[in-house]
């Protein structure tokens, strides 16, 4: 009896993990679409920003708003300018950068509850010119 | 010792050209736009000074330009509806006389909001800018409720269509900012100062309350101004002349 | 001395099965009231940029007032050795331990991003009272169930008095605390007061003893226990002094404030044309939970009535939701004092009294904290021995230091 349980169960179970090991089944959650339509590359290498870019924007962001640093490099806006659908004109919905992953990894973020999930719509340079801001700057304090 | 005529005037010539330059220098490097990836600096202390006589009665432009710069909307309703700046009409009760001016965040450089945060997120920034960070705030309301200005608002619904350069979402507070985004990009001026001088009247003028030279510093030097409520012992950020 | 004997209750009848489950409705209540209000965002309340904390920080303060008064049955057992409270400390550490768990659940659940609560827990301000009371309301906890274990446990009896020691002056200091969230605040007419934080302690006494009368009436009613009249006359009087002594501190209070030119104006609102505060002030607070429990508890005859006695303790409550409802939004409704003398109007509700009207969400947020701490008393009643089997005359030891 006990045999037969334990036969039976390893058919089941190697034929569950056969059938899944197939790419072509039909799957219940959309796999992410990663849709790079700007630029050459990213600020990091894709596997390190795949792992590493929580904590980069974590880091960054107190860097930010707590010290005023703004490394255009790491910013979010940089993140949101580049990666936003040309379609769409957004990180978020159906296949947007940001959600198609982490609607896929089933990981909540928060950052698009404040955050503005689409590029600066005025033509500013995405890092902040420091040559125009300082003619400014320096007609302000002249006056 | 003696020295020649030639190394006299060599030297009265180089100590004249020193002291010439040397306040410039020092201005240039307050003025200077800092590089983004400079931290906020506690050298600055920006601030703005309100002159209510030539603030104007019924002219909203600083509000509206706050507004649109920072992407505030409103949803009709007025209770809830998130206001970074307003335009406040005082009136004595027993001479008659009125007068109107803004009011916003006074960014005291001993913010009873910053002490009262138990998580830390309204905090003061090394130039004086008091700013609530976002990702920290749990939305208590405490801050609110500790303002001596009423500066502070709820927002009480989801947020949608945020300007880039300023975040704003729900159950998070939020107050005016002095625009830092455009202190920190080098703009040198805040959307409602920028609004009032456009509209004419020159009422608000921003500035480095730390430096000598500047224009806002000079005017508080020369002409009467004083905080509201100076009674708390607060040390605003913003000054006001005419009240 | 008479050996005290504690017994779970049955637990078993309708009528107890009924309770929870209407606790249990009323929990659920709020939970939804929490949903509502979080998803939609605030606006749905009617809680404002003006009053920015309503009737859930009432049903809030009320509950971690009166949590920490409860356990002052506790404390003259354990610290000031009155053999006559001894029976009464478990039920008194159990009350406690539930009216605080209600009371910081409504404070959670209102807040405008509830699902920070671990940031709350792990970014501290030190400077900040409220980041202090967060430690103090955590530490609570602990000690009282260190102080309730020392009671349970035969062989940590001796240590029921250091226990119990430490548990009196941690919430003397967390009251303290609770009080200083407003006593702290410049800004406000009606804050900014030393006096604010011994007010919210006598308040704690006066609040947490009428619960826990009410309670203990209940309890011994419905699982059939004897509670005499020792027992009981001791704590009405206990009750009848502390009513007094939140009168006291009322009266101090206002009686400064209107010397004082500068606050008349705030004065003048809550006395007299604050509309619906002058109403709670007066006729809920000062009359119905102050005045006429005073009377009742302290006139010969109606003192010795068990009905009169329960009444006196629920007017104690209404009076003192009403206190915490006109000190908490009463003084957020009045202007800021921007400009002294002066009429203030602007798009913002300047130099405006705002109003102010408590929303269902809100309201049934704040009673869900209150089934909640009921709901879990109940159920530790039944689960563990916290009531004696007998509170009567004769199994009482009444001997006085």
């Amino acid at each position: 009896m006990m045999r037969f349980v334990v036969a039976v169960l390893t058919v089941v179970l190697t034929a569950a993990g056969l059938a899944d090991a197939g790419e072509k089944r039909a799957r219940r959650v959309a796999v992410p679409v990663v849709k790079i339509e700007k630029g050459e590359a990213c600020v990091a290498p894709t596997e390190e920003m795949r792992r590493d870019h929580m904590k980069m924007l974590l880091h960054q962001r107190d860097q930010t708003v707590q010290r005023g640093v703004r490394e255009s490099r790491f910013s979010l806006k940089g993140c949101v300018d580049c990666h936003a659908s040309r379609d769409t004109g957004s990180v978020l919905g159906k296949d947007g950068f940001c959600s198609s992953c982490h609607t896929y990894a089933a990981v909540s973020m928060d950052c698009f509850s404040c955050h503005s999930s689409s590029p600066e719509k005025e033509a500013m340079p995405k890092a902040a010119a420091p040559g125009r801001g300082q003619q400014d700057t320096l007609k302000a304090g002249a006056r | 010792m003696s020295i020649s005529r030639r190394q006299l005037l060599g030297l009265t010539a180089a100590a004249a050209a020193g002291a010439a330059i040397a306040p410039g220098l020092r201005l240039i490097e307050l003025v200077q736009a800092r590089s983004p990836e400079e931290a906020a600096s506690r050298l600055h202390r920006w601030g703005l000074l309100i002159d209510v006589n030539r603030c104007a009665d019924g002219c909203t432009a600083c509000v509206d330009a706050c507004f649109v710069e920072n992407g505030v909307t409103g949803h009709g309703r007025p209770a809830t509806d998130a206001q970074w700046i307003r335009k406040l009409t005082v009136n004595d009760q027993y001479t008659g006389f009125s007068q109107s001016f803004p009011m916003m965040c006074q960014h005291c450089a001993e913010p009873p909001c910053v002490d009262v945060c138990p998580t830390g997120a309204s905090f003061k920034r090394a130039d004086g800018i008091v700013l609530v960070d976002k990702h920290t705030c749990i939305g208590c309301r405490y801050c609110m409720m500790a303002c001596p200005y009423k500066a502070r608002s709820f927002i009480h619904e989801d947020v949608t269509g945020q300007k880039p350069h300023a975040p704003r979402g729900k159950g998070t507070v939020e107050s005016c900012t002095l625009c830092v985004h455009k202190v920190d990009r080098g703009d040198g001026i805040t959307a409602c100062a920028e609004a009032c001088q456009r509209a004419g009247h020159e009422a608000i003028l921003f500035g480095d309350l730390n430096d000598p030279g500047s224009e806002i510093a000079k005017r508080l030097r020369s002409a009467p101004s004083r905080q509201i409520r100076a009674d708390l012992g607060l040390n605003t950020g913003v000054r006001y002349q005419g009240i | 001395m008479t050996q005290v004997h504690y017994r779970e209750i049955e637990g078993a009848s309708p009528g107890y099965w009924a309770l929870l489950g209407l606790f249990g409705l009323f929990v659920l209540a709020g939970l939804g009231a929490a949903y509502y209000m979080e998803h939609n965002g605030h606006w749905v309340t009617g809680m404002s940029n003006q009053v920015v904390w309503g009737m859930p920080h009432v049903f809030a303060v009320f509950l971690i007032i009166a949590a920490s008064g409860v356990l002052n049955v506790a404390s003259i057992a354990s610290v000031f050795g009155r053999a006559l409270y001894q029976p009464l400390a478990r039920l008194s550490g159990l009350l406690a331990f539930t009216l605080l768990i209600g009371g910081l659940a409504i404070l959670v659940l209102d807040l405008g991003r509830p699902d920070r609560l671990i940031v709350a827990m792990t970014y501290y301000n030190f400077k900040s009272i409220f980041a202090w009371n967060i430690y103090l309301y955590v530490g609570f906890f602990a000690v009282v169930a260190l102080y309730l274990w020392t009671l349970f446990e035969r062989r940590m009896n001796r240590y029921s008095k250091p226990a119990g020691m430490a548990a009196f002056l941690w919430r003397l200091i967390l009251t303290t605390g609770t009080g200083s969230i407003f006593g702290f605040l410049v800004a406000r007419e009606a804050y900014d007061t030393a006096l604010l934080a011994p007010m919210f302690i006598i308040m704690s006494f006066s609040f947490g003893l009428a619960i826990y009368i009410l309670v203990l009436m209940a309890a011994c009613r419905w699982s059939e226990r004897p509670l005499g009249d020792v027992v009981l006359q001791r704590l009405k009087n206990l009750q009848g002094v502390f009513i007094a002594a939140v009168l006291y501190f009322l009266l101090v209070y206002h009686l400064t404030y209107l010397y004082m030119t500068e606050k008349h104006g705030v004065e003048r609102f809550l006395l007299l044309d604050g509309g619906v505060y002058t109403a709670l002030f007066w006729i809920v607070q000062v009359a119905l939970g102050g005045l006429v429990p005073l009377a009742l508890l302290y006139h010969p005859q109606t003192g010795r009535s068990r009905p009169v006695i329960a009444l006196a303790a629920a007017l104690v409550i209404l009076g003192g939701l009403a206190q915490v409802y006109v000190t908490i939004i009463g003084g957020q409704a009045y202007p800021l004092n921007m400009f002294p003398d002066k009429i203030v109007t602007s798009s913002f509700f300047d130099g405006a009294v705002t109003s102010y009207a408590p929303s269902l969400p809100e309201v049934t947020l704040g009673l869900g904290g209150v089934a909640l701490a009921l709901a879990m008393t109940a159920f530790a009643l039944k689960v563990l021995p916290f009531l004696p089997e007998s509170l009567a005359d004769s199994d009482v030891n009444p001997a006085t230091a």
